[in-house]
Formats: structure tokens, sequence, C-alpha cells
């Protein structure tokens, strides 16, 4: 995006400290310790659900559409094109499954979504990288165009049909779910025992062998899948080598607009098979209005994880939990999870002071303290502010975190062939 | 042809290009869908009724504040894609200051709009100063704030609302009728009437012009727009200009939705106008910012809202084509315009280089 | 224009041909870039094209590394005619370009971004590694594979572009313009490093218009002017001063100094002032030096050394520094880059396109850039657009911009009329303090005569003037005094009157510590 620099120009040789990565174990360790936080939250407060498998189960599937989109973001700012179209493309996912699905079965309406998704990005990218268009002006013409193609289309095609209308679809098949069922049983045993922590692992584990979709194992493999193409691959080198500087890899010879214009169709199939999962596993049928704005949030999840399919991962976990929370019973259980943020916030606040920003360290800690006092105060939390929670912690972690954020290079701008030299 | 003639024939080209190309895409969807290509066009390009032009006119009013809020961020390369937020939470307050008509009279409905602007500009402002002081791309923070706008109004709404009479639907306490703003009648039927706001409209549109283009502090704006680098060697503090363009730009959104409350609503209700804040960006990008230009946009996408409502009575078709028209145009103006620069430009150099002794040079980096 | 090849006498003994370039043109809108080049360059010999700035020099590299398609003429290479659409074809063709800005992903390790392009050759993992720490090995360019660029210095980035040329076997190596940010030191490194090159059998074009150091590492020396080949010469035939005129075409115009003009009285005062840098080394180390009126002050200095951050500190465009700016005895630490400049401080930017203007606004937009709230561009809170334009046309007639009109946009004009430009409008409010940052960097001879004599005009009525340039006859000829920068400390002061450009050369390079 054409970004007038608000900063000081960058001095001749400027190495900005470097970021550590987090190892994978670490990673790996969040998990339990996240579960063992929460179940400490969950005596302390006395909200129950918190940790159940319900709660976790709900909350894979309203994970997986951000995720998707996330990924779409990841695939297209990678390669240097920004891409806030992604919304646009979710929605085509949702008309794509909807129709396909309901007239070719489950599989057909998941390559629906993917194609719909695909051709989003393939206005994307014709307008971004072959006319050079700004790439916001084209995403939020995408969203508008989005919008209008289907309800048109689905006017003209869902009208008249069993269960259809001008905004809905009939209801459409769901592909395969996976249960264990006599894992499932005993782990359901364990988790109605209600011993510390272990109930709690038994209800992430019993969520993950029943019912499972087979859509969000498969996204969750595209996730994998991601990280490597991008990361083990000379493919994904030259693409990244697209957004961190375009100019360089012109310069080897790299096909820059090439690679851009795939990296978009990529994020615009990983979109719209965001919206087949929304309009297939966590609904049943295509909706008008059914993503309420998770494209944006996907992009949102993907910045909050700096850019990386990881921190991604726990960006749309988080933007997933939260929206789940929201819809179970959510007002205690988001009332208890206030109490959890107001700790955070202290910690992070003196960490900050630790850091010596001063300015973010008593924002911060005021924000803590306040949310604390709040805690004491009510017993429910609005779900109006539940809904609002993902928006404000994203915020909060832009106007904080951005330091620590490292975009590519090159995001966001218009590159033209024969700029090299 | 004279300079002038070339610049302005340049000028009118791009925007005629875009509509032609949006109008061909437009068929080739309809076409592809297999309905009426003919009738469609037929219907939309019908002469409107006086009362149909009322409405036209009415809902150009409210297009063209929203262009004009955005168009005040392209000015200086901002991108406030948070006009829908700052318009409803704006339009919000407006209801319930005008509502609880703590002043008599027009007073009421003076403070009533200088407190939706102070709103907006404060909901613009967060994303200003967080984009000046903090780095966070206001494209990102202004998408943020319109999910929390969305929520914040809701609950809000929850709390001030009174039940609106005869139905499910809720919304603020009604204006009395002293704080009114009169429709002005274009006609003697019924219906034929349009919003008394448009005169505030049209000295938001002077406004913009003059400051803009006529003042010191609207040089800097665009200065800043075109090269923050050189505005900062020319002395002009970036941070402030950041801060003060989001300010502006969010007074103007939270005019947005005051012609429908003074003229025709009289409440916030749940029901009210939504998505104006997207349409005001294409329509800044179809009249490139300038005061006239948008104007002309509003005035044509409110145009194809009015004439595309009876197209499902009238020709079996959804109105929604007209969404489809509407996007196409936001991308299609923004290629033309930079064909037509691209070609401008090379016009120029040739003419300067026709104009002097030649000199053999390297050629100045055109996109440097 | 003539465009002989002349064959040197060294013919006998060097190689063949590696590359043979003929009849190359290059038009651009209204501007002929490339006008019939003729150049031969043989195998296992460094070959140096040297010309002024807008010579044509860098779009002939581009011809010849495929980044632009040439108009007429051929391109042969190790005797086999290619056309080059691309860089990639210019790889395949064994051609390897070192760019003056240097071609990098800030993000990406050294490995990543050698093998960048052509992974097809070792993949991009251990083999890759192995490779690179091979050519590393033989060429001494000490590389860690494994590291960010962005943690890399200037002449660590420069090796690692060299081993990206050599890692896809190029056996011609193109180095624009290669010694424009290094210090001394690393230039010999570099040096050094070429050599190693030739000795293999490769052959190096080097790109410059620093004539010492062309004369000191070329086996051939060839010379653009206006776009065309002028003359193939061999260090021993010819002197600094005769390359020079051999670019310029003419008796080189050099500006001299007339009878001093320097008064007592002082203007700017800077004390002790410091900027701390991103690492340890800061970018500004106590800084002290008072201009007088009617003085000019120059500055010497590789490029690099904190030339940029002292003009902007001056400027208040770079907030960190400390010790004190004094502009007629008024503290300015606390004045914004408006008020300095209200204050009576003009500014020529190094950078004329980032700095200077606006490209896309017309002249008069551009007229009233920095001065926008003085007359005649303003009246009150309103912009006077009216004395606005008469005020620029009176620029373009008293600075010979070659312009239509005042409301041409500014990116229309060539360089030199642009920075004509510049120097008319902040010459315009009357200043008391002139900040020239290589004033004549990129125009035209012309310009660049008609802007000395506006800075000694001004000069003569009692403007101080601080003059940065890397073009040291420059600052010999406009400067009454010049101090020498190494490292962000003022390292010696000079007195035009009796200093050779050898001399400054080896202060700013540290030699003489």
């Amino acid at each position: 995006m054409s970004t007038p620099a608000t900063t000081a120009p960058p001095p001749v040789v400027a190495p900005p400290p470097t970021t550590r990565r987090i190892p994978i174990w670490a990673m790996i360790a969040a998990v339990p310790a996240l579960l063992l936080f929460l179940a400490v939250l969950e005596n302390v407060t006395g909200a129950h659900d918190l940790t159940s498998s319900g709660t976790i189960a709900a909350t894979l599937v309203a994970t997986t559409p951000i995720m998707l989109a996330g990924l779409g973001g990841l695939w297209s700012e990678r390669s240097g094109v920004v891409n806030i179209g992604l919304e646009g493309m979710m929605i085509l996912g949702t008309y794509g499954a909807g129709y396909f699905g309901y007239h070719y079965g489950a599989w057909a309406g998941v390559l629906g979504a993917i194609m719909m998704g695909m051709i989003g990005g393939l206005l994307h990218a014709i307008a971004t990288v072959i006319f050079g268009v700004d790439h916001i002006i084209s995403g939020v013409a995408i969203n508008i165009i989005a919008l209008g193609a289907v309800q048109y289309l689905a006017s003209n095609t869902f009208v008249g049909l069993p269960g259809g209308g001008s905004t809905q679809s009939p209801k459409i098949p769901d592909v395969p779910t996976i249960t264990i069922d006599s894992l499932s049983n005993k782990l359901g045993d364990i988790e109605d025992n209600d011993t510390f922590f272990i109930s709690q692992l038994a209800s992430l584990l019993r969520a993950l062998c029943t019912n499972l979709s087979s859509l969000v194992l498969i996204s969750l493999g595209l996730l994998i899948l991601t990280w490597f193409v991008l990361w083990r691959t000379s493919f994904g080198l030259r693409l990244r080598s697209c957004g961190e500087s375009p100019v360089a890899a012109e310069s080897l010879g790299v096909h820059v607009l090439r690679y851009k214009f795939v990296a978009v169709l990529v994020s615009g199939g990983l979109a719209g098979l965001g919206g087949g999962v929304l309009a297939m596993v966590a609904s049943s049928n295509y909706r008008d209005g059914q993503t309420g704005g998770r494209g944006y949030i996907g992009l949102a999840a993907m910045i909050f994880g700096n850019w990386r399919p990881g921190g991604l991962l726990v960006g749309s976990g988080l933007f997933g939990y939260t929206e789940t929370l929201g819809l179970r019973q959510g007002g205690t259980s988001v009332h208890a999870l206030l109490l959890a943020v107001a700790v955070l916030a202290l910690a992070l606040a003196l960490n900050q002071l630790r850091h010596g920003d001063r300015l973010a360290a008593v924002v911060i800690g005021v924000v803590g303290i306040g949310l604390g006092v709040v805690y004491f105060l009510i017993d429910e939390v609005p779900g109006d502010f539940t809904r609002m929670t993902p928006y404000v912690i994203t915020l909060i972690v832009l106007a904080f975190a951005s330091q620590r954020l490292r975009m590519p290079a090159a995001d966001g701008q218009i590159y033209r062939k024969g700029s090299a030299g | 042809m004279t300079p002038r003639m070339t610049k302005f024939v340049l000028a009118i080209s791009a925007p005629l290009l875009a509509l032609a190309a949006a109008f061909v895409i437009t068929s080739i969807v309809l076409a592809a869908a297999g309905d009426p290509v003919l009738d469609v066009w037929k219907q939309i390009l019908s002469m409107p009724e006086r009362r149909n032009v009322a409405n036209i006119i009415d809902n150009a009013m409210v297009l063209y504040l929203s262009g004009l809020a955005a168009a005040v961020g392209f000015r200086m390369n901002l991108f406030n894609i948070g006009v829908d937020g700052q318009y409803r939470i704006a339009a919000f307050t407006a209801a319930v200051v005008a509502g609880e008509a703590w002043l008599p009279g027009y007073l009421n409905t003076a403070l009533a709009i200088i407190c939706a602007m102070a709103v907006g500009a404060v909901w613009a402002g967060i994303a200003g100063v967080l984009r000046a002081t903090r780095g966070v791309s206001e494209v990102i923070s202004t998408i943020m704030l319109n999910a929390i706008a969305t929520a914040l109004v809701a609950y809000l709404l929850r709390k001030a609302s009174v039940r609106v009479e005869g139905s499910n639907a809720i919304g603020t306490k009604v204006i009395p009728e002293g704080s009114r703003i009169p429709n002005i009648s274009i006609g003697s039927g019924p219906g034929q009437e349009i919003y008394g706001f448009v005169v505030i409209v049209v000295l938001v549109g002077f406004l913009y012009w003059f400051v803009l283009n006529k003042t010191r502090f609207g040089f800097n704006l665009r200065a800043t727009g075109r090269s923050t680098t050189a505005a900062t060697a020319s002395g002009i503090n970036i941070t402030r200009m950041v801060v003060l363009a989001m300010l502006i730009s969010g007074a103007v959104a939270g005019l947005v939705g005051l012609p429908i409350l003074f003229g025709d609503s009289y409440q916030y209700g749940s029901t009210f106008q939504s998505g104006l804040g997207f349409a005001g960006i294409a329509i800044a990008l179809l009249g490139r910012n300038h005061p006239i230009g948008v104007a002309v946009g509003a005035l044509l996408f409110a145009f194809l809202n009015e004439q595309s409502n009876p197209l499902q009575i009238l020709v079996g078709v959804s109105p929604d084509i007209v969404a489809i028209t509407q996007g196409t145009i936001v991308l299609t103006v923004v290629i033309s315009y930079e064909i037509v620069r691209r070609y401008g430009v090379r016009l120029e150099q040739q003419a300067v280089a026709k104009a002097l002794v030649p000199e053999p040079r390297e050629p100045e980096e055109a996109n440097a | 224009m003539t465009s002989t090849v002349e064959e040197p006498a060294a013919e006998a003994q060097a190689g063949e041909v590696a590359v043979r370039l003929r009849g190359i043109g290059k038009r651009f809108p209204g501007v002929i870039a490339n006008d019939d080049i003729n150049i031969d360059v043989r195998r296992g010999t460094i070959h140096a094209i040297v010309g002024e700035n807008g010579a044509g020099k860098s779009t002939l590299m581009k011809i010849l590394y495929g980044v632009q398609p040439p108009d007429s003429g051929t391109i042969e290479i190790n005797g086999e005619q290619v056309t080059l659409h691309s860089p990639a074809d210019a790889i395949k063709a064994g051609v390897g370009m070192v760019f003056q800005h240097f071609m990098l992903a800030d993000n990406f390790t050294v490995l990543e971004n050698v093998v960048l392009g052509a992974e097809k050759l070792h993949g991009i993992g251990a083999e890759a590694r192995a490779e690179v720490m091979r050519i590393s090995d033989a060429y001494g360019l000490d590389i860690e594979p494994d590291r960010l660029v962005e943690e890399l210095g200037v002449g660590a980035r420069q090796r690692v572009e060299i081993l990206k040329v050599l890692y896809r076997g190029a056996r011609i190596v193109i180095l624009d313009e290669p010694t424009a940010v290094l210090v001394p030191q690393e230039v010999d490194e570099l040096f050094g490093n070429l050599r190693g090159l030739k000795k293999e059998g490769l052959s190096v074009i080097f790109i410059s218009h620093k004539l010492d150091e062309v004369l000191r590492v070329a086996d051939e020396i060839t010379v653009i002017r206006r776009g065309t080949t002028v003359r193939t010469v061999t260090p021993d035939q010819v002197t600094a001063r005769q390359l020079a005129e051999l670019m310029v075409g003419s008796e080189l115009p050099s500006p001299s100094t007339e009878t001093s003009t320097v008064t007592d009285e002082v203007l700017l005062s800077v004390k002790h002032l410091s900027l701390p840098g991103p690492e340890s080394r800061p970018l500004l180390d106590d800084i002290s030096f008072d201009i007088h009126k009617g003085e000019v002050l120059g500055i010497a200095g590789v490029e690099g050394n904190g030339q940029a951050e002292l003009v902007e500190s001056i400027m208040g465009m770079r907030p960190g520094a400390t010790g004190t700016i004094e502009l007629t005895g008024t503290d300015l630490s606390s004045q914004s880059t408006r008020e300095r400049r209200d204050g009576g401080i003009g500014y020529i930017p190094e950078d004329r396109h980032r700095h200077g203007l606006l490209l896309d606004a017309p002249l008069w937009e551009n007229r009233v850039l920095g001065h926008q709230d003085r007359p005649p561009s303003a009246k009150g809170i309103l912009i006077d657009k009216r004395a606005a334009r008469a005020d620029t046309e009176r620029i373009i007639a008293e600075y010979d911009v070659r312009t239509p009109g005042p409301d041409v946009l500014a990116r229309a004009l060539s360089g030199g009329n642009q920075q004509k430009l510049i120097v008319g409008r902040e010459m315009s409010s009357d200043p008391i303090l002139l900040i020239a940052a290589h004033p004549t960097r990129g125009v035209d001879v012309g310009a660049q005569a008609a802007i000395w004599t506006h800075i000694k005009t001004a000069r003569r009525k009692g403007l101080a003037v601080l003059l940065i340039s890397a073009d040291l006859d420059e600052l010999i000829g406009l400067s009454d005094r010049i101090e020498v920068i190494l490292r962000g400390r003022l390292v010696g002061t000079f007195d035009p009157d009796d200093v050779t450009p050898e001399q400054l050369g080896s202060a700013m390079t540290g030699a003489g510590e």
C-alpha cells in the first residue's frame, strides 16, 4: 500500500536486533502450558466451559476458516501483494460450496469453494500484478464485487430449490467426519471426572477424536504444506524473494510477476476454501453474510502471527477461541478470561518497563488494572463486547508489538517489470 | 489542440473509458447468467421519474459525504477504510443527542451535528494516532475499528433505545419536530422532496475544495500525499498532518448518516442504512478526489442504485447486479486513469523535449 | 559524432574478445540515451567504462544485462551474437552484474540471497552451502553463509553480490560504480578481488567516474560522452586530466574562487554535534565549526561518512543529535524544520527526487514547497497562486530553466533543469545560509556552470554556504575553507588555495592517520 513513512529515513547500515524465532519444542510445550493455565483459571473463577471438549471442538471449527483466510493472506503477502480482498474471496467460496455442494456432492462443494475463491484471486492478480492497481483499492473493489456477485448468483440459482432462496442455498452435504468411538467415550469419562488438568487434557484429546471434520484436518495439513513449500523449496524461496526484494529477484532472473500471480491465485483458493468450511462444516448451507468479516480477521491473525505459519495458527486460534466463547454461554467464560487478560496485561506491562518502553508499560498497565476492576464489578460480559474482543486484541497487539513485527520488505508495493537496475 | 484542451480531454476520457469497460463487463456477466441484457439496460438507463430523481439526489448526498471523507484521506495517501464505522457511531451519537433535546429547536440540531463530527473525528483519530506514533497501518486499524464500532453501537443501542411502535425493531428516541431539517420540494407531487441537509452537503463540498486547493494547510496536506520525504524537507510536520488528516476525514465521515437522520428516519435504529463507507471509497476514486468529480460519481452510483431497484419486478433480474457494475467501476477507473496518466506524461515529456534544444541525456527514472 | 574504436597496442598479449558491442542505440521519449556504442572487452582483462553522470553508462549496462532491449546494434558474447530479453538470458550467456544499489533481500540469509534464481545448480541446502564456501575460499571473499544480510556491512554486502555472480558461473562480471559506497581499505580489497578474477580468466567491466581509481585498476578504458563511445585508451596513454577532458568533451570547466568575501560575523555555529548510531559507532562525533557571513565552507568526504546526517541535523529533519547549533546567535535546537527555513536557511537537498521536488506537481507548486508561509507563495492562510506563478516565471527566466511554462509537471524536466529550479527557489527567499548538498550532481555541464555562478554571486552578497560535494574540483573551486569528514568526525581543515585533490583524497580516506 502506498503509505507515507512517518519515521526518519533509515540510516545507512542499521541492523535492527534480529528477532529470535521460537523453537519448535517451545511451541509444542505451549499447548499443555496453556491448558494448565486455563485449568487454573477454571478452578479460580468457576467458569467450567473454558476447556470442555465441546468448547475445544467448536474452537477448532471456528479457527479453521480464519486460519485458511490467514494462510491465503500469507501466500499473497509473502509474494508482496497485500490482500484485503480475502473477505470477498471467502464470500465467493461460501457460494461455491453452496452451489457445487448441493448439485454435485460434498467434495465437489469443496472444490467449488476453492475454485470460486481462485476467481476472486484471479481478479486481484490481474488488477494488481498486471495493471498495477493499488492493492488496497483492488481489494476493496473485490469485496464489493464479490458481495454483489454472490447475491446476484444466489437469486439466480437458489430461488425455487427446496430450502433455498435469494439469501441462502438448500442444505448441502457435509464432508466425512472422524470419530474414534471407544477412545472418545473413555476420554469423556475422564473429562467428567473433573480431575485438575487431567480432565482438561482429556477434553482436548476427546475433541480431536470425536466428530472431527476431515476438512479441519486437511486445513491443518495445508498449513504445514504451506510452511514446507514457502520455506523449504526453491519455489518458496523465489516467491518470498518477490515480497522481500522484487528488484533483486528480477535481477537474478526470477519472473517476479509470474510468482506474484501464482501466489495471489493460491491465496484466493485458500480463502475460498475458508469460505467453504464456513458453509459446510461450521454451518450446513450457504447463507448471505456468512463470512461476517472473517476475511479481515484472517488478515489480522496473519499480522498477529508476524507473517509466519506458526504465529498465524496461534493468532487464528485466539480469534476462534474468543468467537466460540462468545457463542457458548459466553458471558461467564469471557468474564473469567477478563481476569486472565488483566493478569497477563500486568505481566506484559512489567516486561515493557524492563525493555524501556515506559509509555507502552503505563498504557498496558492501566488497561490491565482497569480490566481487573471490571472483573470484580460485573458478573457477566455482554455479548457485544465478546464479539469485539478479537478486534481490540489485534489493535492492542498492533499498537504495542508493531516494532517486533517484520512484514515482507516490499509488501504492498506495486512492481513493474524492468525495474531492476 | 491547445494544452488546456488536451488536459481536459485526457481528464474526461479516463472515467468514460472506465464506465464503458464496466458496462461491457456487466453485460457479459448478465449474458453468461442468461439474463436479458437489453431489458436490464433499458430499465437502468430509462428516464427516472421526478420521485426517483428525488431519491437519487437524497442517496447521492449521503454517498457524496462518504466519498469526500475518503477523498481527504486519499489526498494524503491515507486509506480511511473506516468511514463505515465512523459514520455509524457518529450517526448514533447525533441521534441520541438530538433525541434527548437538551437544547431547543435548531440549536439542538447544531449540537447534534457537532457531536457527530467530533465522534467521527475521534474514531478516525485513533487510527491516525496509531499510524503517526506507532506506525500501525491505518488500513488494518480502521478495519478493526469498524468491527468494534458495529459491536459498540449494537450494545449502546440496546442500552439507550426505546421500542419502535408497532414493530420489534428498536431505535433511539425520536428527534422532536422542531429540530428536524425540513425537506425541500422539487416538484408538486408526494415524495418529490429532497433532504434539506443538501445545503450543508454543498457547503462541505465547497469547504473541501477551498481548504485543499487554496489554503496553506491544504497545500501541506497535498504535498505530504505526493512525497513525504520532500514534505519533511520543506518543513512539514508529517506526524501532525497524519493525525489532522484522519481527524478531518473522520469528521466528514461523521456527517454521512445525518441527511437520513434529520430528513427521514428521525431516529437511529437497528435498520439504519449500512455499508455506505465502502461505496465512498469507490466514489472518491471515480471522482479523482475532485469535489465536482466526486459529486458526479455519487450521482452516478445513486442513479444506478435507484434505477436498478425495480429490476426484480420488471425483468426478473436481481438488482444486486449493480454492485458488480459498481465494483468493476472501481477497478476499471483506476486502471484507465493510470493508462491515461502515463499517456499524458509521455505527451508532456515530448512537448518539453520538442520545445527545447534537444540534449541527449538519460531519462529521469519515471517511477523512481 | 565520431565513434571509432581505437585498437589498443596491447592487443597482442591480451586474450580474445569476450564482449563485442556494435552500434548499440537506445532512445527514450524525447531523449537519446545511447547512440552508436562500440566496445570490445577482452577476456582476462578489467575494462573500465567512464563517463559523466547521464552520459549513458547505466543504460548501456542495462542493455548488456538484458534489463532493457537496445533499439539498434548487436551484442556478441564470445564470438556469438546474442539477443538478451531478460537478465535470465544474460546469466545464461555468462554475464553477471553487481549493481550500484545492492540487489539483496535484507531479511534473507547470505545463502538464500546467493542461491535465489540459481536453485537448479546446487539446490538450496547443504550442497549449495558447500559451493558458496568453496567459491568464497577460492577468491578470498570471506563469506558467512548463514548470516542475515541486514547484519552485514557495506563491503561484505558487495562481496556477497560478487559471489552471487560467480556462483552462477559468470565469466563476464559487470560492476556499476562499485566504489561509491566503500571506504578506501574496502576499495583496495575490492581491487584485489577483481585482480583475482582477472587471473582466473574472467572479464570485468568496471563502470565509474572516479578517474584515479579507473587508472589504478583498469587494463583498458572506454570513454562515453553524450550516449556514444568517444575513445578507448590504456591507462599508460593518458592522465586523469586528459581522461576528464575526454569525458566532458572540452576544456574542463572548473570553478575558480574570486577574492575572499569572508567577514568576521559568525552566521552558523555548530558546537559538539554528535548523533548516536544504531551500533556503538556514532553517526556524527563531536563536530564543531563556524561559518561566517560571505563564506563557503566545503565538506569533503567519501559518501556515507556522516554528511547526510550532518545536513539533516542542521535542518532539524533528524532527531536525536546532541550539541548546539546556532544561527546568528539563536539556538536552533527547539526549532522545527519549518522555523529553521523561515529563519533564513535555504536547502538544496542531495536527492532532488526524494527531498527536493513534488514530481507530479506543476513547477509553480514546487516553487511554493518549503516556502508555504512566506510571500510570494502565501497570503495569510491562503496560497497565493498568482504571485507564486509569477515568481516561478521569474526563476525560469533568471535561472534558465528550460520548460514551456510553470504549469508543466516537475517530472517532465531534465535533471539539470530540475536542479536549476531548486536552486532558484532556495535563493529566492534571500537566505542567509545555504546548505547545498551535491548541488551539481547529475546535471549537465551548462547547468553546472550556471549553478556555480549563482552560488558565487550570492556569496558576494554575504550569503554563507555549507557545501557538501563529492566533486573535489568543485569543492576546491568554490570553497573558502574545506573540512574533511571521516566516519562522522571532522579530521582536517584545508585551504583550497594550496591543497591538491590528492591531499584531500588521502585525508578523506584516512591515509594520513
